[in-house]
């Protein structure tokens, strides 16, 4: 079995390898589905996230030499399994880097959670400084995500009580356009890539992509494909959307500062400044305040999920800016 | 009489006007304001730089309707 592309929409290849575990796993995933046993250990984070990527990568959009079968071979589910642990247990123990907050509803322990939140800002440095190949750089960094934007939180809709599931779906439903193809976020950012020169393909860049980029889109994967954790993809998506009208705006300057002055260079980025100024409000009152007023006990998950986004974007925003400063590429 | 969806308008806590539903938004010369999508949030503190759409400033600014 093999995934059918859409015209002029082609499943990524498998990206190189980084460590033992992606090493042999990639090499597997080239053939028909068989149960994987006596796997090596990631070497690394850069390989524990290439191969979790590859892992959830099968129940997107896939890749054009695997097997669609892959997806739902024991093995691989076990795989999967082994590998959010690891990652989870990552998290678990780095989180109180983070600043908490604990006194209040669950929208206003969000929003002092960013209050708090003393991470490096890539948007503000791009707005200001940044070279044409630092916001290259970004842009291809963040593909890993935004051209499946919103994917990894649809699967939370069916595991939400009522007024936080109208809430997710009055967000996702703006992700997605309204249904029209051409406001699509996803679509709007491939148009965005390709007016700053670059590939818009989906998946291009995955050979270019360290850990610490595959973290922020893992978190949401993972997040999003458990019930267990649906409190914690609400706090993600809530201080994602809480904090991006900000983002885009300096983002949209930036772009617009390096010369790209077309609707489709700037389209994306003025666009999340409306529209997350809506989800804004909508994400933290209604989705988060929403699901922790019908399940109390989730409070808590929400504020980790929140708190798990600022600690990995932490780390990303570290790792641009600081091989940025040393005058070396961010990427792999 | 015909009937159709209804128009909501909620301010939320220290932050903008979400508008859900129908609205024709026009600006003080009549002229029509696109509106694409269907749920629209209108600047409340007086600081957005798209208005009269937010642009989530309100939160720099510190507003507050308290």
């Amino acid at each position: 079995v093999t995934l059918s592309a859409a015209p002029g929409f082609a499943a990524p290849r498998l990206p190189a390898p980084v460590g033992a575990l992606s090493d042999v796993l990639f090499a597997a995933l080239r053939q028909p589905p068989f149960a994987l046993w006596d796997l090596p250990a990631p070497d690394g984070d850069d390989d524990l996230h290439l191969a979790l990527y590859a892992c959830y990568e099968l129940g997107y959009v896939g890749f054009a030499e695997v097997d669609g079968d892959w997806e739902s071979e024991p093995s691989l589910v076990a795989l999967r399994g082994s590998l959010e642990r690891r990652f989870e247990a990552a998290l678990f123990e780095a989180i109180d880097r983070v600043p908490d907050a604990t006194e209040g509803t669950v929208p206003e322990r969000l929003q002092a959670l960013i209050a708090a939140d003393d991470s490096p800002s890539v948007a503000r440095h791009l707005a200001v400084q940044g070279t044409v190949d630092e916001l290259q750089e970004l842009l291809i960094h963040r593909s890993a995500y935004l051209l499946k934007e919103a994917d990894p939180q649809v699967r939370t809709i069916p595991r939400l009580p009522p007024r936080a599931k109208a809430a997710m779906v009055e967000v996702l439903s703006d992700e997605y356009g309204g249904g029209r193809l051409e406001y699509m976020h996803s679509e709007l950012y491939r148009q965005a890539l390709e007016a700053l020169g670059l590939d818009g393909s989906y998946g291009a860049y995955l050979d270019r992509l360290p850990g610490v980029t595959l973290a922020t889109v893992n978190l949401m994967s993972l997040f999003g494909a458990h019930a267990r954790w649906r409190g914690a993809i609400a706090g993600h998506l809530a201080v994602t959307e809480m904090t991006s009208s900000d983002a885009n705006r300096r983002y949209g300057r930036a772009v617009r500062r390096l010369g790209f002055t077309s609707r489709e260079a700037t389209h994306y980025f003025d666009e999340h400044v409306e529209a997350d100024a809506v989800h804004d409000v909508v994400a933290a009152h209604d989705l988060a305040g929403g699901l922790a007023e019908a399940e109390p006990a989730q409070a808590d998950t929400i504020v980790f999920g929140a708190r798990a986004l600022m600690l990995v974007e932490g780390a990303f925003a570290r790792h641009l800016l600081s091989a940025w400063e040393a005058g070396r590429s961010s990427l792999r | 009489m015909t009937e159709g969806p209804d128009t909501e308008i909620t301010p939320y806590r220290d932050g903008p006007l979400i508008v859900r539903g129908p609205i024709r938004l026009v600006d003080a010369t009549g002229a029509e304001i696109p509106v694409r999508r269907t749920t629209i949030a209108l600047c409340r503190c007086g600081r957005s730089r798209i208005k009269p759409f937010c642009d989530g400033t309100h939160k720099a600014v510190g507003f507050s309707d308290r």
